[in-house]
């Protein structure tokens, strides 16, 4: 692992020429050196139009569409140089024109902010989950997710501060499954060491990044020998080549017995796609719920930000009551992936402020404030700080 | 039958499996309480411990067979499994022998021993034989593996039916299906369509499904919602473990297995904790308030009402109790303090 780091650096300090040279040695460590690129070469996608960038947005159902469009709103009082490509999804229709329009359309601008697209259970089993296409199509490997404990929200436990990052492409999710005999169904669950190592690297490369200092990796191996024992395996592998972090594992029943009686022990944890989806909503529970904790989808080339807990909230929707903090945060990880960093804390600061400082909350965390009050404490607090702003 | 009081009552046999490590000390201290609370039941104590059979094959000894296929009913302590001692996991045998496809969890908030979460009251019932965990794995090329998760039609109609007579058993008004079906539509939608088609015939029982994100979202900011949850065997296996930690852990949570043939097993499903084997120092709890889910099982409602009520209030009354509840009495101490309240509540 020292190695790929030496290979890494030695390429992008000597010229461009002798980096072509080097290309065999670089596509034999393929995948590990795209991630270290992702992570130290990150190249957002290229500003458009007179410095503004393009980004997707895809509504999706439920409470999508009215979050997104107080982020627009936010975005354009405080003269945030996005323009947002709208691409809707009809999760009613049977035929992927739809989503394969918005793959296009996030492949065409890089970055995207999407709402939870519904999977209707009156479907037949061949329609797929649009979200799950989406982020294989995309190859989103990596979803993370980092669950804080905020001050100004009153929950059980306290100190919380976890980072999650989920396999977000294989595992479960594979979408494999079959019928053999009428009333017997497979599904296949697929591990890779490829993925499974692409994975890990992403984990600790962020953990060397933020400055953490434990991985846990969660996982089943103790039934699922062959499957999580392979990802445990690339786990620690990829653990040997990081010394200055400490790496231990843990079966995930216990981790979510240990999550409701003693989260402060956990700092990074990576795992595959399922556990994942447990361990993230769990972890999002613990800090306070859905409407808190924003998530990000990371691949090679693209990125696609959501809420953590990609709900649809159709109790919720068109009542003015849901939270709009988790698509606003999102928004915000959106444009540090952008390098817009001043907007991106702008906006963060204030939706912090007012959720620990005014405290103004929404029903979710037993306020009575309503989406839109909310997002008004937001639009003046951005207004207070001087920046140059568009009328309220 | 035997004479208790003033009226004739009919013993009942229970195969009693003490187990290892703390499990024989803490089998003892629950034959004292049941004792000591006069309950008709008769211990026939058995050892598990695999033996090889005729054709190479592992199972468990004939006599222990015989027991539980006559009783019924058993009652069993952690059981460790060795190493290298080639056979497959104990537990895994039981359920192989016993089909015992039913995984009962009550969690139920102890008064008296805090934690973050109070007034859970919830079920899970957890598909015991398939599922993820069916051990079917196999490594397609090098570095590709492929498991697979079965979900058949018999197994999840008749985990759905056990969820619901349950529920109308013990008076519990809703039954929830944990599931993932948006994304393995085609297994996770079996064992949904199973359990709707089985809500058809208990009116009674209020029916609702939720994805397994959603429930373990819920589940940590408000238990109380749930009621009685059904689901296959992984989901199960995370859920039920989780509940188990909003109540206090293992050391505190009871559990049964209900199999075929009316077969019923249960456990306690803490470890066999090595380090204080024999010293004294072991709680009973989870195998005291498994042996009370056994009673209930069994129809003694009232003994199961007198042991739970000692034994909930001698928590309460924090004078005595074990070290991993926050005391520092032995074990055969807080034996002895239920016992005295079982026997003052008769």
């Amino acid at each position: 692992m020292a190695a790929h780091s030496a290979v890494l650096s030695v390429s992008r300090i000597i010229n461009p020429i002798w980096g072509r040279h080097l290309g065999n040695t670089v596509k034999v460590f393929g995948t590990t050196l795209t991630s270290h690129r992702n992570k130290t070469l990150h190249v957002p996608p290229p500003a458009k139009y007179g410095g503004r960038h393009t980004v997707t947005l895809i509504p999706g159902d439920g409470i999508g569409p009215e979050l997104l469009s107080h982020v627009v709103e936010v975005f354009r009082f405080s003269c945030v140089p996005v323009d947002f490509e709208v691409v809707h999804v009809n999760s009613a229709l049977e035929a992927e024109d739809d989503i394969d329009n918005a793959i296009t359309a996030i492949r065409r601008n890089g970055v995207a902010l999407k709402g939870n697209i519904e999977t209707k259970h009156t479907m037949p089993p061949s329609m797929k989950s649009r979200n799950n296409l989406l982020r294989t199509s995309l190859d989103l490997y990596a979803n993370v997710m980092h669950c804080q404990s905020l001050p100004g929200v009153q929950t059980r436990h306290r100190n919380i501060d976890i980072m999650i990052i989920r396999e977000n492409t294989e595992g479960e999710y594979s979408s494999l499954e079959h019928e053999s005999v009428s009333g017997v169904v497979e599904c296949l669950k697929i591990i890779t060491r490829s993925n499974s190592l692409r994975i890990a690297e992403y984990a600790f490369q962020l953990a060397r990044e933020k400055g953490r200092r434990r991985v846990t990796a969660v996982h089943k191996a103790n039934i699922m020998k062959l499957g999580d024992g392979l990802f445990l395996q690339c786990c620690r592998e990829v653990a040997s080549g990081y010394p200055d972090i400490t790496f231990d594992s843990m079966i995930v029943d216990n981790t979510t017995m240990q999550l409701v009686s003693k989260p402060q022990q956990f700092d990074v944890m990576v795992m595959p796609n399922l556990y994942g989806n447990v361990v993230s909503n769990v972890c999002a529970g613990l800090v306070g719920g859905p409407g808190l904790v924003p998530g990000a989808n990371y691949g090679r080339d693209y990125a696609v930000f959501e809420t953590a807990t990609r709900n649809t909230g159709k109790s919720v929707a068109g009542k003015n009551i849901a939270n709009p903090t988790a698509m606003l945060l999102a928004s915000c990880m959106m444009l540090d992936h952008l390098k817009l960093y001043n907007y991106a804390n702008l906006i963060r600061n204030a939706v912090l402020t007012t959720m620990n400082e005014t405290r103004l909350h929404t029903a979710d965390l037993g306020g009575q404030g309503t989406t839109s009050e909310v997002v008004q404490s937001i639009m003046r607090i951005i207004q207070s700080k001087g920046q140059l702003t568009a009328d309220i | 039958s035997s004479f208790h009081g003033s009226v004739w009552v009919q013993m009942q046999t229970v195969t009693l499996i003490p187990g290892d490590g703390i499990g024989p000390e803490i089998s003892a201290a629950v034959v004292k309480i049941f004792d000591a609370a006069k309950a008709p039941v008769q211990w026939e104590e058995r050892n598990v411990t695999a033996i090889k059979g005729p054709g190479g094959k592992w199972m468990i000894p004939a006599d222990a067979k015989e027991s539980m296929d006559r009783s019924k009913i058993g009652l069993k302590g952690p059981l460790k499994t060795p190493i290298a001692a080639g056979h497959p996991s104990m537990n895994l045998l039981l359920r192989k022998t016993f089909d015992l496809y039913a995984n009962v969890r009550p969690c139920v908030s102890i008064e008296g021993y805090r934690t973050p979460y109070t007034d859970v009251d919830l079920v899970t019932i957890r598909e015991n034989t398939e599922g993820e965990y069916s051990g079917i794995e196999h490594v397609i090329v090098d570095g590709v593996v492929q498991s697979i998760k079965l979900i058949t039609e018999d197994a999840s109609r008749r985990i759905a039916e056990y969820a619901f007579e349950y529920a109308r058993n013990n008076q519990r008004s809703s039954v929830t299906a944990v599931h993932k079906a948006n994304i393995m539509r085609m297994s996770d939608g079996l064992f949904l369509r199973k359990c709707r088609e089985v809500a058809e015939n208990f009116k009674d029982v209020k029916f609702t499904e939720m994805y397994l994100d959603t429930v373990c979202l819920n589940m940590v900011q408000d238990p109380t919602q749930f009621d009685v949850l059904v689901m296959p065997n992984l989901y199960g296996d995370i859920l039920s473990d989780l509940c188990a930690g909003l109540i206090g852990g293992l050391g505190v949570t009871p559990s049964g297995n209900i199999g075929a043939n009316g077969v019923a097993i249960f456990e306690s499903v803490h470890g066999t904790a090595p380090d204080i084997a024999g010293l004294d120092l072991a709680n009973p709890t989870a195998l005291l308030l498994s042996g009370v889910m056994m009673l209930r099982h069994m129809g003694l409602h009232q003994y199961a009402a007198k042991i739970q009520t000692a034994c909930f209030d001698t928590i309460k009354e924090k004078k005595v109790l074990t070290k991993d509840l926050g005391g520092n009495s032995k074990c055969s101490e807080f034996t002895t303090e239920i016992c005295r309240r079982v026997q003052d509540l008769a």
